[in-house]
């Protein structure tokens, strides 16, 4: 309750103490203890960490697909559920997705047919998205027609159709191959860039938090919790970040992380590689 | 789209040397068996092959342009109408209380089915009596429906014996779409759920978006058997409750003439016509709503 208005202005994502325990058969499961997480406004945080570590069900807390056992979320100084009903994120899923009776445009429109918009509207801004994606040539045909990463472009056009301020992305390339995959992470970047949008992006893989992210989120498993947050001093991307000494700095940095060793500062392991070099 | 036609095409003649094939394995078993059919140690193991049993086609068609003989004795002046005449109207009699069967049982089974679709709570209080509603025999239902149903009515409609009918048709079509469909409400993945969730869409919008149209899919081959178990509760229940005018007395009448099974069998082809023509009826629905359930295909 404490002052909300002031987390309104500066944050995406404000997660405080939050705890969430599913109760199965076997009794409790601990999947997330006592996490606090800020994003600000047009930053790209990935979460990263082992399988059932808990990223994805921090990420569907944010989206309010599942509420917390205990603690806050608020999303843009609102709470979740309120974020969600007023539509202040997209959501890209793992799988993209789509409707398969409708046309990639149709899929597009589908939020916005969902909340009112005007037909000519919502052509005239599926349109735009899908060349943002550069989908244009395919709008006319069937998702099943589509490759899989034309796919999930066509799933990532479609969450930032209400222009949201914040993208929730769960292992949205997770299914694609490593060519398609790179060159989606290079769109990501770009479309992030252009949007503004903040962006909490779910990954199993080093290089690509790496890659596309502002901060890495490294979480650990039983019970889920963040064990640390690695900045990633790395300035705009291009292709040639991948091969940038910086770029393997903090890939290494991450992965120390995972094994449970203290990560250290990018910036100054960066300087001992130099140095070696 | 010409693939389409092609395909449609396809499946016309495929019905008609079906339907050859049959005529022909008829006449050619009347040819080949003994009259009496075949007898193994008392105990006949091939049926009778006599006019009485298995009729010539060409005698089944002959009997559709002889004068109909009125029922009832009534008489009738001018030119008679043939058989085929009668089997018409009877046809085309029963063919509207089934529709009129099908549409109720369509609309109660949707409502059924959406109904459990949106409360757990009510399918697993509906769903058993549902199953159950099937088991009830026919033949004891009728007569009572009759009885209840008989002498009500509403702003100058009248409950009648044609409506007992149209009542049993929709008894037996409801529970295919009722089944069908709340199998269809029920087939959208985790994913396209969470993404309505998530677009906070609402329950009405999530139906009309997402459940229906993921629905067709099953709805169509639902639809399929309701629309031949409304012809066919229709038949019965025509008989069982007595209602004159449509296939099913015209049979029961035929059936009782001896010595000529002509006419049962004309009155038994055109029974199977009527259901024919029911499915070609859900084809065309189903033509309709392919994009639905052929989304995989290249338009």
């Amino acid at each position: 309750m404490s002052a909300p208005a002031v987390t309104a202005v500066t944050s995406a994502v404000e997660i405080t103490g939050v705890t969430k325990t599913f109760t199965t058969r076997s009794g409790p499961v601990h999947a997330l203890t006592e996490i606090d997480l800020s994003v600000a406004k047009g930053e790209f945080v990935s979460l990263i960490g082992p399988s059932g570590c808990g990223k994805s069900t921090l990420l569907r807390l944010i989206a309010d697909l599942l509420q917390p056992t205990d603690g806050t979320v608020m999303v843009n100084g609102k709470t979740a559920r309120q974020a969600r009903l007023d539509q202040d994120y997209g959501f890209a899923f793992q799988q993209a997705g789509l409707l398969d009776w409708r046309t990639v445009r149709a899929n597009v429109e589908l939020p916005l047919q969902l909340h009112g918009v005007g037909r000519s509207a919502r052509r005239a801004r599926a349109e735009e998205l899908l060349a943002l994606v550069g989908l244009e040539d395919f709008s006319g045909h069937r998702p099943a027609q589509l490759s899989g990463g034309m796919q999930q472009r066509v799933a990532i056009a479609r969450a930032l159709a209400e222009s949201p301020t914040l993208l929730l992305m769960d292992e949205p390339f997770g299914a694609l191959d490593e060519m398609t995959r790179e060159r989606m992470q290079g769109e990501l970047v770009r479309i992030a860039g252009e949007t503004g949008a903040a962006v909490v992006f779910v990954t199993h893989s080093i290089p690509e938090a790496v890659f596309l992210s502002h901060r890495v989120v490294v979480m650990s498993p039983r019970p889920g919790r963040i064990t640390e947050v690695v900045e990633v001093p790395i300035g705009a991307r291009t292709e040639d970040t991948r091969e940038d000494p910086a770029f393997f700095a903090a890939v290494t940095a991450v992965r120390e992380a995972l094994r449970g060793r203290p990560a250290g500062d990018v910036a100054e392991r960066l300087r001992d590689v130099r140095g070696a070099l | 789209m010409s693939r389409r036609i092609l395909g449609g095409l396809a499946r016309i003649g495929l019905l008609v040397a079906g339907l050859v094939a049959l005529g022909l394995a008829w006449e050619g078993y009347k040819a080949w068996a003994p009259a009496d059919g075949v007898s193994v140690a008392g105990v006949r193991i091939l049926p009778r092959t006599n006019d009485a049993a298995m009729p010539h086609l060409s005698a089944v068609w002959n009997v559709l342009h002889e004068e109909q003989v009125a029922s009832g004795g009534a008489i009738s002046f001018g030119p008679r109408p043939t058989v085929l005449h009668g089997l018409v109207d009877a046809c085309s009699n029963t063919l509207g209380w089934a529709a009129v069967g099908l549409l109720i049982g369509l609309l109660v089974g949707a409502a059924l089915a959406i109904l459990m679709d949106a409360l757990s709570v009510a399918e697993r209080a509906l769903l058993p009596y549902v199953v159950l509603s099937q088991t009830v025999p026919l033949i004891a239902l009728t007569p009572m429906l009759s009885r209840w149903g008989n002498g009500w009515g509403l702003l100058g409609w009248e409950w009648t014996k044609a409506t007992s009918v149209e009542v049993i048709a929709a008894y037996l079509a409801f529970f295919p779409v009722a089944v069908g469909l709340l199998r269809g409400l029920k087939s959208p993945s985790a994913v396209h759920r969470d993404y309505f969730t998530v677009t906070a869409a609402g329950w009405w919008r999530t139906l009309v978006r997402l459940r229906l149209p993921a629905a067709v899919r099953h709805l169509v081959p639902a639809l399929r058997l309701a629309a031949a178990a409304a012809v066919v509760g229709t038949i019965v229940a025509e008989i069982s409750i007595g209602q004159p005018g449509g296939i099913g007395m015209r049979i029961l009448e035929y059936s009782q003439v001896t010595g000529n099974s002509a006419k049962l069998y004309a009155a038994v082809a055109g029974a199977a016509a009527l259901g024919l023509l029911a499915a070609a009826a859900v084809t065309l629905v189903d033509l309709a709503l392919w994009r639905y359930h052929r989304a995989g295909a290249p338009s």
